[in-house]
């Protein structure tokens, strides 16, 4: 049986002639909204998706945020782009829907269906990837969820968030927003206002989710932003694992992918985030290109309640993002591994924020930096011990590694203590790929570039083990396709 | 009248009465007056949002008070008072300013071809040099207490050991604020030139005779040529009603070598902002650093380094010990430039809290852009060890004996680094009297 390929597919030689792999574009009927940002677009978007009107009052105060910030964009990151003009996106684009919209897959465009096959998603059920639950989204829209039924009778919600807006307005107004406020920042500002679909899920009191959830976004109209936002609530004592993959096509202009992430775990309860992102990453001269801007936060809010986020970071002409965790809970615990590669002209900066309130509260952070080609790699986190979270831990490590000497990689670690009963640790390092290393591979026959790469491998293998297990698999070849060419 | 001089009509005030007294060179004048207009410009670091440099430290204590700069004041110091604010040595050459001006008659002269005095004087009989060299490493460009205390430069100390020379006698400059006048601003100011192969200690020490309300804005330059060698201490024992910010700027040359410690006991609100060039291959630099912080005091260390060419080593350690309902902050980057290939830096922040109220931010960063490197960092924060502590009771030590033993065994690392005896004991006794007494026994909550 062939493995399955989720994000990568198998690498060939002939694979690896060209650059980007999942750059082809779909070609499908596309209904989309006007360039540009206004009430009326708001409005547009959340007529197109029929919602309730405290969901477009919601939106509206977002907007009306918004526009406040007067388009000023946050600039302390250390990355560098042209200015992003606001009206020159389409905020909403769709496959065009016969009546309405898919009743099952039959009536999906097979276009679709054959494109994700090609990207290694086959949303037919028969086909189905065992395991895992995936909900796809292309564009604005969600295309289809698998495994519905199944999880239905587990009591599990696993869809759309457009359609959770419709079915489960009470979840939704409880808790959407409640942990990415849309103040937050501007960029959660512009989602909050924009947003057109991404996914929802509800795990119930003391479930464990049988499957894993997946969702599978997919970029694919020209001068389009993507905005999708996805909620997860696990409730009292459930347990849900959730994977997110990423890819876009090869587009002259850059893209924006403004998305926000809210993840809520009540007593006892854990969440497990693993994110493979491989949006489109610009061609070799830095052209083109997703930016990435990211707001990814859960809160732990119940006691002994565990949040872990896993990242690895290929894709993107330019990343930010920090997945954070607010450990409300007494006993709750809070991780984020990350491995983030910069190569050619990508830009990354990313990291976390653990915010300790509740009482022995443990955080652990794992950051591995790879900068290639003329690469800026940037961990940027916060550890913050507020004086309620008495006892609480931190581990913090980040290492960084260099491949070429045009590339760069920093680290800015902001640490705030305000209880002296709370243990902190950080540790950073920053070197390259040892030539002592690489000789003792030489000598036992291994080749430059092989050597590199296993090398690379195992900087990164504490992060892929706490991937689950297939996606560890692609994680790994994933790298070595990103850093095609820049060794040996 | 611009919007800027009516945010501080005191320091303008100052600045016309000192403009009109004259007997200074042209150049300076002009240097002045430069200085002045950016201040005018910049004010001072106010800004809370989005104000990195500035991110844990807010300035506006500062910035609020109406601080004089008298002229023609110049109250007499005797040196029995000097000795019990300062740490003191007879075989040292000791360089007195009181309230900002020199005082030549509690001060010594070296002999021998080493300059070591007035700053105004030497811009009389060193003209070439001191021109050359004065506000060249401190840019006031985008730095208003740099500006503020350029555009007041009147007086400070000049130091120059030449090529080849070794002083052996370390060089120790008193700044001592009387509190006569209140609120009253000093600006210390002094350059340091070490010639090719040359040897000097410096010892600044920044202390005050009165419980006053005063602030501090001193700048320090310290330049190395080739392969000189340079120790350097800072000592900041103001009163505790004091407003220190102190900016210190080091430029090496090819295998030179600097080191330096830092002790902080002293300010109300006190910043420590020092910034060592590696300007030429082979250069290394060592930075030490022991803040001590109690009561409501503030103490911000922003170190940074910047290794510029290849070969260099940089090793960085400060550390902190907070009581009371002070807080701490450390901030600062280690850059490698493209250019420094092969350097060698350590960066490190320790932070001991002993009270529940107290509060440490720490922000140590790397920016990177070369690769054949090896850099690391590491901070920590935490309480002293609850297995130790248990394990000192149990050979028979009282609690509160065995946590000043753990403390000043954390003081005692950085304290160690001073290689001269005289100044060692001075602090050691100093950090050990200011260990607070009372113990904090945390425990674990069950």
């Amino acid at each position: 049986m062939a493995t399955q390929k989720v994000i990568s597919r198998t690498t060939t030689a002939e694979d690896l002639q060209t650059d980007y792999k999942w750059g082809f574009t779909i070609d499908i009927e596309q209904d989309s909204a006007p360039k540009g940002l206004s009430e009326d677009i708001v409005r547009l978007i959340s007529g197109k998706k029929n919602e309730p009107e405290w969901m477009l009052e919601w939106r509206l105060k977002a907007f009306r945020h918004w526009v406040r910030l007067n388009q000023e964009e946050p600039t302390w990151a250390n990355i560098h782009h042209p200015t992003i003009d606001f009206q020159d996106i389409h905020y909403y684009a769709a496959p065009s829907k016969k009546g309405d919209g898919p009743k099952s897959l039959d009536e999906v465009d097979p276009e679709l269906i054959e494109a994700f096959n090609k990207l290694g998603i086959p949303l037919d059920e028969q086909k189905k990837m065992t395991g895992v639950a995936v909900d796809v989204v292309l564009d604005s829209v969600s295309v289809t969820t698998t495994y519905q039924e199944m999880l239905e009778k587990a009591g599990i919600i696993f869809c759309p968030i457009s359609e959770a807006i419709q079915k489960h307005p009470d979840l939704i107004k409880k808790y959407m927003g409640s942990v990415v406020p849309y103040t937050d920042n501007f960029y959660a500002s512009l989602n909050a206002a924009v947003f057109s679909d991404g996914s929802f899920a509800y795990i119930p009191k003391g479930t464990r989710c049988p499957i894993e959830l997946m969702t599978y976004f997919r970029i694919n109209a020209e001068e389009s932003g993507q905005f999708e936002r996805t909620l997860i609530i696990a409730d009292e004592g459930s347990y849900v694992s959730y994977l997110e993959g990423c890819t876009a096509p090869m587009r002259k202009t850059s893209q924006l992918h403004a998305a926000v992430v809210e993840l809520i775990t009540l007593d006892d309860a854990e969440i497990k985030y693993s994110t493979l992102q491989n949006w489109y990453p610009g061609d070799k001269e830095g052209k083109g290109g997703v930016y990435n801007f990211v707001t990814k936060r859960g809160k732990a809010a119940g006691k002994n309640s565990k949040i872990s986020w896993t990242q690895v970071e290929t894709g993107s002409a330019i990343t930010w993002k920090y997945p954070s965790v607010i450990l409300q809970g007494d006993n709750s615990v809070g991780e984020f591994y990350s491995v983030a590669l910069v190569n050619n002209y990508q830009q990354a900066d990313t990291g976390t924020k653990m915010i300790h309130i509740g009482k022995n509260t443990k955080s652990t952070i794992v950051a591995k930096g790879i900068s290639a080609g003329h690469g800026e790699n940037t961990y940027r986190g916060l550890v913050k011990i507020n004086p309620s979270a008495t006892g609480a831990k931190n581990f913090t490590q980040c290492d960084s590694l260099l491949v070429g000497d045009q590339c760069g990689a920093h680290t800015v670690p902001y640490i705030e203590v305000r209880n002296p009963t709370a243990q902190l640790e950080h540790e950073a390092t920053t070197s390259k790929v040892s030539d002592d290393q690489l000789f003792y591979c030489q000598q036992r026959g291994i080749g430059l570039e092989e050597a590199h790469y296993m090398i690379i491998n195992g900087f990164c293998r504490g992060i892929f083990q706490e991937l689950p297990f297939e996606f560890a698999m692609e994680a790994s070849q994933l790298m070595k396709v990103s850093l095609e060419g820049t060794v040996g | 009248m611009t919007q800027t001089t009516t945010r501080f009509p005191q320091y303008a005030t100052d600045y016309q009465a000192l403009a009109s007294t004259s007997g200074e060179p042209a150049w300076l004048t002009q240097l002045r007056e430069q200085a002045w207009t950016r201040f005018e410009h910049l004010g001072l670091p106010i800004i809370r949002r989005g104000n990195e440099k500035w991110k844990y430290t807010d300035v506006r204590p500062v910035a609020n008070v109406a601080f004089e700069h008298p002229l023609g004041l110049e109250p007499q110091v005797d040196s029995s008072q000097l000795q019990k604010a300062a740490p003191w040595d007879a075989s040292w050459i000791n360089l007195v300013f009181v309230d900002g001006y020199y005082s030549p008659n509690i001060s010594s002269q070296p002999t021998g071809g080493v300059y070591v005095g007035s700053l105004a004087e030497a811009a009389q009989s060193h003209p070439e040099l001191v021109q050359k060299h004065l506000a060249q490493q401190a840019s006031f460009e985008d730095d208003g207490f740099v500006a503020l205390n350029t555009a007041f430069l009147q007086d400070g100390a000049f130091v120059h050991v030449p090529a080849g020379q070794v002083l052996s006698a370390p060089v120790h400059l008193v700044f001592v604020t009387t509190g006569q006048v209140e609120p009253r601003v000093t600006y210390p100011r002094t350059l340091l030139l070490a010639g090719t192969n040359s040897q000097v200690t410096l010892v600044e020490s920044y202390v005050s005779l009165a419980d006053a309300r005063f602030f501090t804005d001193a700048v320090t330059e310290i330049v190395l040529e080739d392969g000189a060698n340079v120790s350097h201490y800072r000592l900041l024992l103001e009163s505790t009603e004091a407003y220190h910010v102190g900016v210190s700027r080091v430029c090496q040359s090819q295998d030179s070598t600097f080191t330096s410690a830092s002790f902080a006991k002293g300010a109300a609100i006190g910043r420590n902002d020092f910034q060592v060039l590696l300007d030429a291959p082979g250069a290394s630099c060592t930075l030490n650093g022991l803040y001590l912080t109690t009561g409501t005091q503030h103490m911000d260390n922003y170190i940074n380094i910047d290794h510029a060419k290849p070969n260099g080593t940089s090793r960085l350690l400060y550390k902190g010990i907070l009581d009371g309902k002070s807080r701490a902050v450390f901030g600062g980057n280690v850059t490698v430039r493209q250019e420094a290939q092969k350097t060698d830096a350590q960066q490190t922040d320790k932070n001991l809290l002993l009270s529940l109220d107290a509060e440490v931010d720490s922000k140590p960063s790397l920016l990177i852009y070369a690769d054949d490197v090896k850099c690391g960092h590491g901070a920590t924060a935490g309480h002293i060890d609850d297995d130790t502590l248990f394990y000192m009771q149990s050979r028979g030590l009282d609690v509160e004996t065995a946590s000043q033993i753990l403390i000043h065994a954390f003081a005692s690392e950085i304290i160690d680094t001073v290689e001269l005896t005289p100044l060692r004991e001075y602090l050691d006794r100093l950090f050990m009297e200011a260990i607070p007494t009372s113990t904090l026994r945390l425990g674990r909550e069950s």
